[in-house]
């Protein structure tokens, strides 16, 4: 006896991707092009490079390090890098040795991610999401980062279109060097917040 | 609304899986969801509010369960179904199968009357405002008093923004918020700054 039940069964998500992209392609949008763009930017341009060319340009300009800290924005174009029209205010977060800043977003996962890179996956998690505002150094020390207590910690959270980047201190150790070779040594992680260099 | 995507102080999550070299994709399709949503709204399909919305109104079952870029997938087939670019129909048959879409969108709301302008330093209360479509407060803020610390230029009014309402572009206020006074004896020490949107706010006593 033939079966004549209708299997209903829920698209792969690259299914799902692919019947997009290709709907999107049918009503004559040229998807193609701006993708390949797009993905181009995502993987070789918006690098945490480009925050750290910032930082180490903050660390041994004192000059620029008062822009940075005034108009982070500009700042930034200074440099060539962009951000978003939408980012219209970015807001630099200068650490100290009892100062720990931290970025997060908890209503979806928000970046300056020209300069940052685009979020790592535990960014973006709904662990870091939910604990880091309001368990913030137990969740840092799980990530590494042990803070003695009289370290004042500050949380940023990412609600509005302003984005944030954390101004890490200059490691003691890196007396004379090179901007170049400071800039190798700020990691995304320390421009997020949750490890020191 | 009071969705699932507001996770700030939610308990019961575990530990954060943390790596040093951890990536921002995994997946060839990943790139590509992010670079189509990119383009949706370079190409005025939709805004970013409206983005951001259609992830909140996902079923919270599929939200929980879905990666971060199935959540933008998500989002960007709503919108071109809601938009009437595409339809729910040509997506399945594309697709081979069933493509879960966002529940329908609630109303939104102007910027409230009567805005006042802060400066650095003003003590203020966030607003009690329970509103079924779009906002961008985060539940754990709402009632509570802090000390402005920033400003910043004005921006589309979310809770309008999101829904295609008329409203004034406005600032938002970053609000400096002791995690004592947002958890009494249930948080770590620290300070938890918010960016605050004009219309939220209101002088504290």
């Amino acid at each position: 006896m033939p079966d004549d039940r209708v299997v209903v069964r829920t698209a792969t998500v690259e299914e799902r991707v692919d019947a997009i992209q290709a709907a999107l392609d049918a009503k004559g949008f040229d998807t193609r092009k701006a993708v390949e763009e797009l993905e181009h930017k995502a993987q070789e341009e918006w690098l945490p490079r480009n925050g750290a060319r910032m930082v180490a340009r903050a660390w041994v300009d004192a000059e620029y390090r008062k822009r940075l800290l005034a108009n982070g924005r500009e700042a930034a174009a200074e440099m060539g890098f962009a951000m978003p029209k939408h980012h219209r205010h970015l807001v630099v977060l200068e650490n100290a040795p009892k100062v720990q800043n931290v970025i997060c977003c908890t209503l979806c996962s928000c970046t300056a991610f020209t300069l940052i890179g685009l979020p790592p996956d535990w960014y973006k998690d709904l662990q870091y999401r939910s604990r880091v505002v309001r368990e913030s150094r137990t969740v840092l020390a799980e990530m590494g980062l042990a803070l003695d207590p009289d370290v004042e910690v500050r949380v940023w959270d990412t609600t509005a279109d302003t984005r944030y980047m954390v101004l890490p201190e200059r490691p003691a150790h890196t007396m004379g060097w090179s901007e170049e070779r400071l800039a190798a040594i700020v990691t995304r992680d320390s421009l997020i917040g949750v490890a020191r260099l | 609304m009071d969705g699932i995507h507001d996770l700030g102080g939610k308990q019961g999550y575990g530990p954060v899986h943390y790596t040093l070299d951890a990536t921002a994709f995994h997946n060839a399709w990943e790139v590509r969801v992010n670079s189509l949503y990119a383009f949706a709204v370079r190409s005025g399909i939709f805004n970013m509010d409206e983005y951001r919305h259609a992830i909140e109104r996902m079923d919270p079952r599929h939200y929980l369960a879905a990666s971060y870029y199935e959540r933008s997938l998500t989002s960007l087939a709503t919108l071109c179904v809601e938009k009437g670019v595409l339809t729910r129909e040509e997506l399945e048959r594309r697709a081979g199968g069933t493509f879960p879409l966002s529940s329908p969108s609630a109303t939104g709301r102007s910027n409230s009357p009567g805005r006042v302008r802060f400066q650095p330093g003003d003590r203020v209360r966030v607003k009690l405002d329970f509103v079924p479509g779009h906002i961008r407060l985060p539940a754990y803020i709402r009632g509570k008093v802090g000390t402005v610390v920033g400003e910043s230029p004005a921006y589309p009014f979310p809770d309008a923004h999101a829904h295609g309402i008329t409203a004034e572009d406005e600032p938002t206020y970053d609000v400096r918020f002791r995690s004592e006074d947002l958890w009494p004896n249930g948080s770590d020490p620290a300070l938890v700054h918010v960016g605050v949107f004009q219309s939220y706010l209101e002088k504290a006593g």
